[in-house]
């Protein structure tokens, strides 16, 4: 053994060798490298410059904005003062003209509680939660549909355009995550009856089209209800959606639940804490952060799914367009309404998945991901 | 006193575990054969032996985490058998310590040391937060309460699972091969721990491979093979004139080398 000992120094990080970072070294490396690939790139450039040049012109420059006289539209692009003119209707269906008030009143407060929530580190998001799971609803029923405070009833048959669709889809949203996670924790319960309970729900719902199942809601139903007692097709097509819905979420959410190592549980017990409150405070967080994007998923399809009410004759937003598109006053003008529409599902989809990857990055407690 | 507890036999007052005649199976796998254990207040106890042989799953009976068919577990004075509100006594009273540490990815340090100690013993949240730091800080960790379980290292990791469950005050410890995901750099700082909690007077089973820790602070030492308890001694006599020869050739194989 020597007296002296050497020190260990780690040798300094070096920058990368020079040409292999920047921006002329990417479009070399990806787009560039090689006949074959510089052809393909040429290609595919040629191939969006003549779809999208054309689009182009006809969806902006030479499209119609502003006016009211449909003849405008005899000439030229894409006919968009259609939408604005027929907007009112879009929006609040057959709602009375004068009650409309009533609608802003509600999408309103729903705007504010969800914009409360998506903005990040605003205090007292606790309460904000269950006060709008608790205010929406009865909002809603107090003021779309009223008959108190002196406001004339405005029955549910009345509601329509993308108001029907938000009302359906937040109804199906709010209610199927719940009863979707007490179906989840049902199916992988201990006991025998619960179980089974459970997976014959999930798997009758899951295995009908949605659509039998609104039929069934809106023709069958009313013939086995006794005499006198009606639900409105609103309330109807509402449960049928969240019924159908909640047996999707469930095996989402079960996904999530299996995939919690045996660890947490038992780390859990050894604490002491019981089978709710493991669930509750331990598994089920960690659960659903991780299938944020199959709940977000579920959710995307949902709201899409809602335009099906309209073969129970319930006019949702595209039902709404559809029927707006035949008139004879205007030019043809079916390819404007299907893209307004298709823009209006997209913007709120759209929207949810921003938020869903938000949440995700938030939620996120583990190493940086790379 | 509850109605909970309610001991079959006198057990001296100072007994915290008795384990009588107790037997489990896996299916038709005989996995734990005839157990008897004593554990007074304040004993230290290593328990080891090849893997497969039930130490593990002995010590995991204690909080019921695995469930014996057969003879008596007694804790704390109460009987454990299928009846929750004995379960749950037992584990309020029992930590646990895993291999894994099974920390709450999802939590913060604080948090995980806090959770149980507000939702089962019902202590307001900011004297819980108290009792976790003071925890955190005889652990060496007090600087890391607010970060997550994935930002720290392994060593780190088993500190804040032993703090966890030491937030809950128990009356027992139970290691479950506390150090054996560790890196060698990490053991160390976690056996140190563990030794000062030892040297406190805390009543602790441990199912260990670390006979440099069973010798320091061991009152006995467990040896089991096949689901049986083979031999039990004190440290010294364990290790020095063990007197079975399946103990021998155990520790022929972990100690020459």
């Amino acid at each position: 053994m020597s007296e002296t000992t050497d020190t260990f120094v780690p040798k300094p990080s070096l920058p990368p060798p020079s040409g292999s970072v920047g921006i002329t070294y990417w479009v070399r490396s990806r787009l560039f490298d090689g006949p074959v690939n510089s052809l393909l790139t040429l290609g595919a450039i040629w191939l969006l410059a003549s779809t999208l040049i054309p689009l182009i012109d006809w969806a902006v420059i030479e499209a119609h904005f502003i006016g009211t006289d449909p003849n405008l539209c005899r000439t030229g692009g894409a006919c968009w003062l259609f939408v604005d003119e027929r907007l009112r209707f879009f929006v609040y269906g057959f709602y009375p003209d004068g009650q409309l008030w009533r609608v802003n009143l509600v999408l309103g407060a729903a705007v504010l509680a969800i914009g409360y929530l998506a903005i990040p580190n605003l205090p007292g998001k606790r309460w904000v939660v269950p006060a709008a799971i608790v205010g929406l609803p009865v909002l809603t029923i107090l003021f779309m549909h009223g008959g108190v405070f002196g406001l004339p009833i405005v029955a549910t048959d009345q509601w329509s355009g993308l108001t029907l669709t938000l009302v359906l889809s937040v109804v199906g949203i709010v209610a199927a995550l719940p009863l979707g996670i007490v179906l989840a924790l049902g199916r992988r319960s201990q006991m025998p009856a619960v179980r089974i309970i459970c997976v014959v729900f999930i798997e009758v719902w899951r295995g009908v089209p949605l659509i039998s199942v609104l039929f069934m809601a809106s023709v069958m139903l009313p013939l086995f209800l006794p005499e006198g007692m009606q639900f409105s097709k609103v309330l109807r097509a509402m449960i049928g959606i969240v019924m159908f819905e909640s047996a999707y979420m469930a095996e989402v959410v079960r996904g999530g639940l299996q995939a919690i190592p045996r660890g947490q549980f038992e780390a859990a017990a050894a604490l002491g804490l019981g089978y709710w409150r493991t669930m509750a405070l331990v598994v089920l967080p960690q659960a659903l952060k991780l299938v944020i994007p199959g709940i977000v998923n579920t959710f995307i399809a949902l709201f899409k799914d809602t335009t099906l009410v309209l073969i129970i004759g319930l006019f949702d937003v595209l039902a709404t367009i559809h029927a707006t598109i035949v008139d004879p006053e205007w030019p043809d003008i079916a390819p404007e309404g299907y893209i307004f529409a298709a823009m209006v599902f997209w913007v709120f989809c759209f929207g949810m998945s921003r938020y869903s990857q938000a949440l995700e990055r938030k939620l996120h407690t583990g190493h940086k991901r790379n | 006193m509850s109605e909970t507890q309610q001991a079959p036999k006198t057990l001296p007052a100072d007994v915290v575990i008795e384990i009588a005649a107790m037997n489990k199976w896996y299916g038709s796998f005989h996995v734990l054969k005839d157990i008897n254990l004593r554990v007074r207040r304040g004993e230290r106890i290593v328990i080891c032996g090849p893997s497969g042989s039930g130490k593990s799953t002995m010590i995991r009976c204690i909080n019921r985490l695995e469930e014996h068919q057969a003879g008596d577990i007694v804790v704390d004075g109460v009987t454990l058998n299928a009846d929750l509100k004995n379960i749950e006594h037992v584990r309020r009273e029992v930590g646990m310590v895993f291999q894994h540490f099974n920390l709450f990815p999802h939590l913060t340090v604080l948090e995980n040391c806090c959770l149980a100690p507000i939702w089962v013993r019902k202590i307001p949240r900011a004297q819980a937060e108290e009792t976790a730091m003071n925890y955190l800080q005889r652990v060496k960790i007090p600087e890391q309460a607010l970060k997550y379980p994935g930002q720290l290292s392994g060593g780190q990791q088993q500190r804040v699972a032993i703090a966890r469950s030491l937030c809950m005050n128990p009356r027992v410890m139970l290691f479950d091969e506390p150090t054996s995901a560790l890196d060698p750099e990490m053991i160390k700082e976690v056996l140190d721990v563990m030794v000062e909690l030892a040297e406190e007077g805390m009543t602790m089973l441990c199912v260990t491979h670390e006979m440099g820790f069973a010798r320091k602070v061991a009152d006995r030492v467990i040896f089991m093979d096949a689901g049986q308890i083979v031999e039990e001694a004190a440290p010294e006599e364990f290790f020095n004139n063990p007197k079975s020869d399946r103990t021998k050739l155990f520790l022929s194989q972990i100690l020459d080398h």
